[in-house]
Order: structure tokens, then sequence, then C-alpha cells
């Protein structure tokens, strides 16, 4: 009896990520989807720059190391060149919704067939832990020592709610890693994403609430805490959009 | 469309990136480069490909490096404020070693600069057109039926070595019209694309397009391997124009359209007893250095001629290892020289010859 696998769409390359870091989950589940659904072959996923900028490594199927913020333009361009394909996009809150925020709007704008992978644990982790567009008012971080401050940070920015107002979006949904319910979730939402993609519905954003123990200065049990207390209220999970089924719901 | 046909500069180009088999072209509007988005934007979806206008300049060249991975043929193009936005992607596309067309048809700078034709992009272009150790192939057309044989040959080059070529033209060419013949432009064999990320199809182990290389030692080998091949290229791929050089006392350098105004001024000094000549570069990158140093054992002064304060002639300087002086004279942010103008500049120079 087989009682635990590694995904074939998963290289045997040892992940680099912090001990508690919730990345290695979402790979996990991305993968198990691929798998499922037999397109390893057929897939092209798009790193960011961040801290999954060596997706690349751990992934099977075709890979491509966008620059900073741009892995929807280069996504566009592979799937515009093979439609056929099945193109996703691994980002980080940083790279999606600071550098990034134009290309990412106008994946949604186009209707862009592809799926993006959206990491949100509110800071960077890999320069270090600086403040994020995402980041909770009041955090500390390297770069709001005294707490981000909406008078002179400006607000976070709730992604899937703001991508839901596109008409090309066709879904939108918001889950979190935090628990064996929630992970589920995630690899439920993640596979209706792709599904999705291959009915060539439009554009599809799982965004994922995630942890970053190294940088929040939490063990990763505190981490998971710190993420359900604080994350969860400021970004509720929920799906915020699905032309598939012509709803609105929220948790 | 057969035999010769009259175009725009522009059109040329955007006809000559579909005769060779591209279909994919990101843009974004700009002066006086647009009638090539709206020349792809009328005929790609009449032959099955797509033209596309992105958010930005930005988007725009990361489309063409995600489009450049799939293996497939891909173009875009824009004017000299344009491609400052796009250095990032091709700095990205240079260290990824994918193939491209980028098209610049230069306008006054800095800033917003004007909308005029001008040359002062050739730094950019040929020394600094992303950050990093690379390079990209910078063809310089000087007729309309050149925008349409460089940009074939620019994809057949791009493809052969595994790099970005750039057309480096301006509004005077790109605005003006000539007759252009596409029939006659030849072919060159194009190696399988092996590398590209168009699905495993199960078949392969999996490809990666990356530019990311963390360890330094790592990073120094790719890096100099590319030049290995920069310098195959130096070797094989130099292309230019001689135009009365063999006797010439004073040879007048000049790429692009102010060659046009030389070679018309050189018969005109000719025509005076003055011994002239006009050097032609066509690739600016491989700049064609030797010949110009073998010419400046022979010749006593060279002149070079630009829409711009002077940046190609530190090329020519170095080339000509100062063998011989090396004047300049240019006119810039969108005005021309008249040929009276470089007459003048030519016997200034044979009059103080010994």
């Amino acid at each position: 009896m087989v009682v635990f696998e590694k995904p074939k769409a998963l290289t045997d390359v040892p992940f680099h990520y912090c001990p508690g870091c919730t990345h290695g989950i979402v790979h996990r589940l991305v993968a198990e989807v691929i798998d499922e659904m037999g397109i390893e072959g057929q897939t092209i996923g798009i790193a960011p720059v961040g801290c999954s900028v060596f997706a690349y490594n751990y992934f099977n199927c075709d890979m491509i190391e966008a620059p900073h913020g741009r892995a929807p333009a280069v996504a566009t361009g592979v799937k515009r060149a093979n439609p056929d394909n099945f193109v996703f996009t691994y980002q980080g809150d940083g790279d999606l919704a600071a550098i990034g925020t134009a290309e990412t709007v106008h994946v949604g704008a186009r209707g862009e067939n592809i799926t993006i992978i959206f990491i949100n644990n509110a800071i960077y982790g890999m320069t270090g832990g600086q403040m994020a567009p995402t980041s909770l008012i009041g955090q500390v971080t390297t770069t709001s020592p005294y707490g981000r401050s909406a008078e002179i940070q400006g607000t976070p920015i709730r992604v899937c709610e703001m991508l839901s107002t596109l008409s090309g979006t066709a879904y939108a949904e918001r889950t979190a890693v935090d628990s064996v319910k929630n992970v589920r979730a995630t690899k439920k939402a993640i596979r209706k994403a792709f599904e999705v993609q291959k009915d060539k519905k439009g554009f599809s954003i799982v965004e994922v609430l995630s942890t970053c123990p190294t940088n929040w200065g939490l063990t990763p049990q505190e981490s998971l805490g710190w993420l359900r207390d604080n994350m969860m209220t400021q970004y509720p999970l929920g799906v915020y959009k699905d032309t598939t089924e012509n709803t609105k719901e929220e948790k | 469309m057969s035999g010769k046909v009259l175009m725009k500069g522009n059109e040329a180009i955007a006809e000559a990136a579909i005769k060779a088999g591209c279909r994919l072209f990101f843009g974004y509007p700009i002066t006086p480069q647009t009638e090539i988005s709206e020349y792809m934007a009328k005929k790609m979806p009449k032959v099955g490909g797509l033209s596309l206008q992105a958010e930005s300049e930005v988007a725009a060249i990361n489309m063409v490096l995600g489009a450049a991975s799939t293996g497939a043929r891909v173009i875009t193009s824009s004017s000299s404020p344009g491609i400052s936005l796009k250095s990032e992607g091709i700095s990205y596309i240079i260290g990824s070693d994918l193939p491209c067309v980028i098209v610049n048809v230069q306008r006054g700078g800095p800033g917003l600069g004007g909308i005029q034709p001008a040359q002062s992009d050739y730094y950019q272009a040929t020394h600094a057109l992303g950050h990093g150790d690379g390079r990209a192939l910078v063809l310089a057309p000087a007729s309309v039926q050149e925008m349409a044989a460089l940009t074939m040959e620019a994809f057949d080059l791009a493809d052969i070595y595994r790099m970005p070529a750039l057309i480096l033209a301006d509004g005077a060419l790109g605005q003006m019209m000539e007759p252009v013949d596409f029939e006659s432009v030849p072919k060159r064999d194009i190696p399988e694309k092996t590398w590209a990320t168009n699905g495993t199809q199960g078949k392969r182990e999996h490809n990666v397009i990356n530019s990311l290389y963390i360890q330094p030692d790592v990073l120094e080998r790719v890096i100099q391997e590319r030049f290995e091949k920069y310098d195959r290229i130096k070797e094989t791929e130099v292309k230019y124009e001689e135009f009365l050089c063999d006797d010439a006392d004073v040879i007048v350098v000049a790429y692009g359209i102010p060659a046009r105004i030389v070679k018309t001024a050189v018969q005109k000094a000719r025509k005076m007893g003055i011994k002239a000549g006009c050097f032609r570069p066509i690739t600016l990158w491989p700049f064609p250095s030797k010949r110009l140093s073998k010419l400046a054992d022979q010749t006593k002064a060279f002149l070079t001629v630009e829409l711009s304060m002077g940046q190609m002639v530190d090329d020519v300087r170095i080339a000509t290892e100062f063998k011989k002086p090396c004047h300049f004279y240019g006119r810039t942010g969108g005005m021309m020289p008249s040929v009276d103008e470089v007459v003048g500049q030519i016997e200034k120079i044979n009059g103080g010859l010994k």
C-alpha cells in the first residue's frame, strides 16, 4: 500500500524554503493537480522573482523564470503562442501586487486564459522582511519599523476583490494553508482554476494566505495562528468570482 | 505580394516580419513607429497570426519573452522612450538566450524629446540595451528595401545565435515611401529549437528558460560562453557598404538615413576635386572595426556624420585606433544635415590635410 508519494510533477530537487514556510505545501498542491489532470506534458509554469524564484527547479513541467512582476505578461506570450497549453504563474505579493500590478490587472481585463497562483504572506521574504503591498496596518517590517501606517504607507491591497471587478476574470478564490481543512480547500480551488483554463473560460486566480515564520519572527506554529487571527480578517476566505456558477459567495 | 511594391518603411518592416514567418506581434503605440502596430493589427488576423496591444512597453517586451520561449518567431517595435522601458525585458531576453526581433524607429531625446528622426540611441542600442554583460545584434537600414531585407535577416540571425536582434531605424526611414522587393531576400538554415518551453509532451526532460545563476562561478562561465558566441559573430556577420573609399583621402562614416546625404555630398566633393568616400556600417553590432582599421592605413582622415551629438564616432575612433584624425559633424533633436553642410565639412578637413 502506498502511504506517501511525491507528485510526478515535482522534481527531486530539495526545496530551499525556510522551516515552516508554506510554499512547499502549495508547490505540492499544484503538482498534485497537474498529476491528477494528466497535463504535465502540456503545462508551462512561470516562476516569479522572490522566495519562489527557484520554482523552475522544482516543477517537472517546462518552466520560465520571469522578470520581477512580469510573469502575467510572460504567461500571455506563452499562451498566445500555444493556446492549447496550460499556463500558470506562481507569484508572491510583492511580485504580483506591487511591481507587477499593471501586468496582473491586464491579464484580468483581457480575460487571458491563464491561472495565477498568488502567495500572500504580507511580507517580502527573499530580501529579508520588508513591507509588502499586502502588509497589514500596524504590521512591523524592516521598512515599516514603527508599524505600517495608512497615512504614510497606504492601505493593504485586496487582490481577489480588485480582480473580481474585471469582466475577464472567470474565477477568483482566496484560500489559506493554515489547517488540513484549508489545505484541502486550496487544492480544490487550484483544481477548479485549472479546469476553468481547460474550458477556456478566461482568467483564473487562487490567492493563498501563507506564512513567513522567518520574517514574521514567529515559530511555524505561532505563524499559523497569526495568519488566522490577523490576515483572515483583512483578507476573508471565499470564492470572489465564479462565472461557471454565476454566483458570488463569501464565507 | 510579388515583385516591387511601394511602401512606407514602417509597413515594410511589418510585412517583412510576416514574410519571415512571424505570427506574433506585441506592441504599444508610439510615434513615429505606430504604422507597424496598425499594419500588424490589420494583417495578422488574415494570416492566422496575432497582433496584441499591450498595456505597456514593459508588458509588450515580456510577452515577447514568453512567446520567444515557446520557440515562436515574435517581434515588437517602439521608438526611443519606449525602448528605454523595454530595456529590463531585453536584458532578461539576452540572459535567457532567447531569439526575437525588436525595432527602434528612433526619435529625438532625451526624455520625451521630439518626434522627428534622430540617431541618439546609438549608445543604448550598441552598448547598453539592458543591464549586465550582454549584446544584441544591431542592424541599421538606410532604405525601405533594407528595412524589409534586414528585418527578414534579423529573424534568421536571432534564431541562429539565440539572441535578440534590433533594427535601429529612424523616423525618416519609418515614414518615407520607396519600392520594396521581398522576394530577393535570401533565407538561411535555422537550427531546431530543442530548448523551447512548449510542453514536454511527456517525451523529454523539462526545459527551463532562465537568466538566474546564483553561483558566481557558474554565471561567469555562462557569460564567457555567450561572449565566445559574440566573438564568432564578429568574425562572420559584419556588414557594411563602401562607396568610393579605395582612393579616398577623406572617408565619411555614416549609417542609416544620413549615409544617403553623405553619398550625395561625396559625389559633390569629387566634382570639386576632393577624393572623398562614404563608409556605411550596416551592422552596428558587430561593428565593422577590422575594415575601418584597414581603411585607416590608406586614407588621410575620417569624418563621422550622425543625427546626434556624436556617439558612433567613438566606435570609429576605437576601430581606427587613432591612426588618423577622426572628425565629427552632427545635427540632433530631429534636425537633418544638408548635403552642403556635409560638403563644407569635407572641404574643411581636406584643406587641412598635408
